[in-house]
């Protein structure tokens, strides 16, 4: 049981003495395990990110469906529709647009909206912060008390609280997002009367009121992701008890926080740390539907709108700055977790 | 298993599944008026003439969540069969060939994994013309990652048993080994994931269809009618909020059903969970 807390207890210490007691001819993956492993994880998240903006250019590109004809309806004729393609680039090979459009996104570029012919990444630009500031807000709220209810739910395992919030987050998972939103906006929005509705945000806005405008968004994410991580927290938990050493604490006789606090919870942190980060990528998808719900300028709404007038570049460049938030958060969690789990830091 | 033996969660999941099922099944028997006929003004309140009032264009409410009830399930139903045929078939695959054909499969899978579902939804529904059966084929394959990476991990540990060790040294083929040894060994685990996948097609249809990509009006279905009446919220009118929680209870319903089924073969094996 001392392994594994030792281990932890030193950060770097475990590479420090691998180089040591390594002798001159070990190899690069013997002598840093940990910065052999992280580099791994990070080009596996490069390439992951690289074959997605292959996947939303090109596939989306493969699939039936003429941008041209739909842009301008079934009754064009046959020189406008190429004239539009030709004026939209579409007559190019597909390959060199993807080139093109890549080059693009790495200069921060995401070309012209087909709708508006406004520069996408100007109107992401607010629009991405704006949804940022919402994800922050729900996250500052949900994962402390998330992680606090899972302690507790695993304090009293198959007592009355537990099973009270086991019951209640059942409940939660089930519930869509909107309609959550929108029962908090029936009832504090309109009978209440203690925020308004729509959740508006400007630029210049001051922060104390831009707070009181995301507070029903931010409870409703808040809702939506607090029952499933607690769930997670909960069942990270529950199986670092079930191990061995644990048992060899309950029989020597420590109090039930103190296992908890000392002998499970550092075990449990990659767990948690995981769980926390999954449910972060989630919360930006959730982000999706609730930014609909209260018409918050954000992201999610700009994508919806983009997708049912068919505007590629817009539906092509959310798609991807999701994703890549996404990939990047998951990957995040894999490195906290390699970090933050000793034996993973010293593989066999 | 007598009936005092199911615990009450289940019971009440069961007849909420049970309740949605009959209105699918008898929906134009059951619903008091057409799915899309205009019987009074719009938005009247509960009870009264119609028992859940009317909808945004004067539509009856309740006979709108009878059909409705009828098209998400019918196709939150067949998008969950097909992304089970589709995740099983390849995964099994997968599990028994082994080498480069696992590893492509397996690879791509990740990729589309890392797309999160809605995300990836849109940008194809973007595309694709908007049609049911084009739905429920998104849908399916969007789902199917979550089936294949389940049924590939359940494969390989009962491709490695002897039996199917047997099965290959009498000389039977792949087709054989993955209907005859590993499917019926498999099914447990993949029936319960059955019902949580079939719980997660409904909130996802409902979740497009609000968002005006899904089932395309005047059909009515859950995620859609939320839409339609959206705006009533405004001034205090809840007809938005009936077909939300019918979408909350079927699937909490389904919910308490899988929660019972897996523990109840959980204890048949000796009580693991």
């Amino acid at each position: 049981m001392a392994e594994p807390r030792k281990g932890r207890a030193s950060g770097i210490g475990g590479i420090v003495t691998a180089r040591i007691s390594g002798g001159p001819v070990r190899s690069l993956r013997a002598r840093y395990p940990l910065l052999v492993l992280l580099g791994q994880r990070i080009a596996l998240s490069a390439g992951l990110l690289l074959a997605v903006s292959l996947m939303i250019f090109l596939g989306v590109e493969a699939l039936p469906g003429d941008f041209a004809q739909t842009y301008l309806g079934q009754s064009a004729t046959p020189q406008a529709v190429a004239n539009i393609r030709a004026e939209l680039g579409l007559d190019q090979p597909a390959v060199s647009r993807y080139l093109d459009w890549l080059g693009g996104v790495l200069r921060g570029d995401f070309g012209q909206s087909w709708a508006s012919r406004l520069s996408v990444s100007d109107q992401i630009a607010g629009r991405l912060g704006n949804t940022l500031f919402l994800a922050f807000c729900a996250a500052i709220v949900a994962v402390p008390l998330a992680v606090g209810l899972g302690m507790l739910s695993v304090l009293y395992r198959d007592r009355f609280a537990d099973r009270f919030i086991n019951v209640l987050s059942l409940g939660a998972i089930s519930l869509p997002e909107f309609f959550v939103g929108y029962l908090l906006i029936l009832v504090f929005g309109i009978q209440l009367g203690w925020v308004s509705f729509p959740s508006t945000v400007y630029a210049g806005m001051p922060f104390g009121a831009r707070l009181q405008a995301v507070a029903l968004p931010v409870a409703t994410l808040v809702l939506v992701v607090l029952a499933h991580m607690m769930r997670m927290t909960r069942a990270a938990i529950l199986n670092v008890m079930s191990q061995a050493y644990i048992e060899t604490a309950e029989l020597k006789g420590l109090s039930a926080m103190r296992i908890i606090a000392h002998h499970a919870a550092p075990n449990a942190l990659a767990p948690i740390i995981n769980v926390v980060a999954l449910n972060l990528a989630y919360l930006v998808v959730g982000v999706v539907v609730v930014e609909v719900v209260f018409v918050y300028p954000g992201m999610g709404q700009y994508m919806v709108d983009a997708v049912s007038v068919r505007d590629m570049p817009v539906v092509q460049a959310c798609g991807l700055i999701f994703a890549s938030v996404y990939i990047v958060l998951n990957m995040v969690a894999d490195i906290l977790g390699i970090l933050a789990n000793p034996r993973l830091r010293h593989p066999r | 298993m007598t009936a005092r033996g199911i615990p009450v969660g289940a019971w009440i999941g069961l007849a909420g599944v049970g309740l949605a099922l009959v209105c699918a099944a008898f929906a134009p028997w059951l619903a008091p008026y057409g799915e899309s006929e205009i019987v009074g003004d719009i938005w009247q309140p509960v009870g009264g003439d119609f028992v859940l009032g009317t909808d945004n264009i004067g539509r009856d409410l309740l006979s709108r969540m009878i059909y409705g009830a009828r098209t998400t399930i019918f196709v939150a139903m067949a998008a969950t069969l097909l992304s089970f045929s589709l995740g099983t078939l390849l995964s099994f695959t997968a599990a028994v060939l082994r080498g480069w054909p696992d590893q492509a499969l397996s690879r791509l899978n990740d990729l589309m994994m890392s797309i999160p579902t809605l995300i990836f939804a849109l940008v194809v529904l973007a595309v694709l013309p908007q049609e049911m059966w084009i739905l429920i084929l998104v849908m399916a394959v969007l789902d199917s990652t979550r089936v294949f990476r389940l049924g590939r991990a359940v494969a390989v540990d009962i491709a490695v048993m002897d039996f199917v060790e047997a099965a290959r040294l009498r000389g039977e083929g792949t087709v054989w080994i993955i209907f005859r040894e590993i499917l019926p060994n498999a099914l447990t685990p993949l029936l319960a994931e059955f019902g949580l996948r079939f719980a997660f097609s409904i909130l996802f249809l409902s979740t497009l269809s609000f968002l005006g990509l899904g089932i395309q009006p005047p059909a009515a279905d859950w995620g859609g009618m939320v839409r339609d009446n959206k705006d009533g919220i405004i001034f205090g009118i809840p007809a938005a909020l009936i077909p939300g929680a019918a979408i909350a209870v079927l699937t909490v319903s389904i919910n308490l059903v899988v929660d019972w089924l897996s523990n109840r073969t959980a204890s048949l094996k000796g009580g693991r969970s």
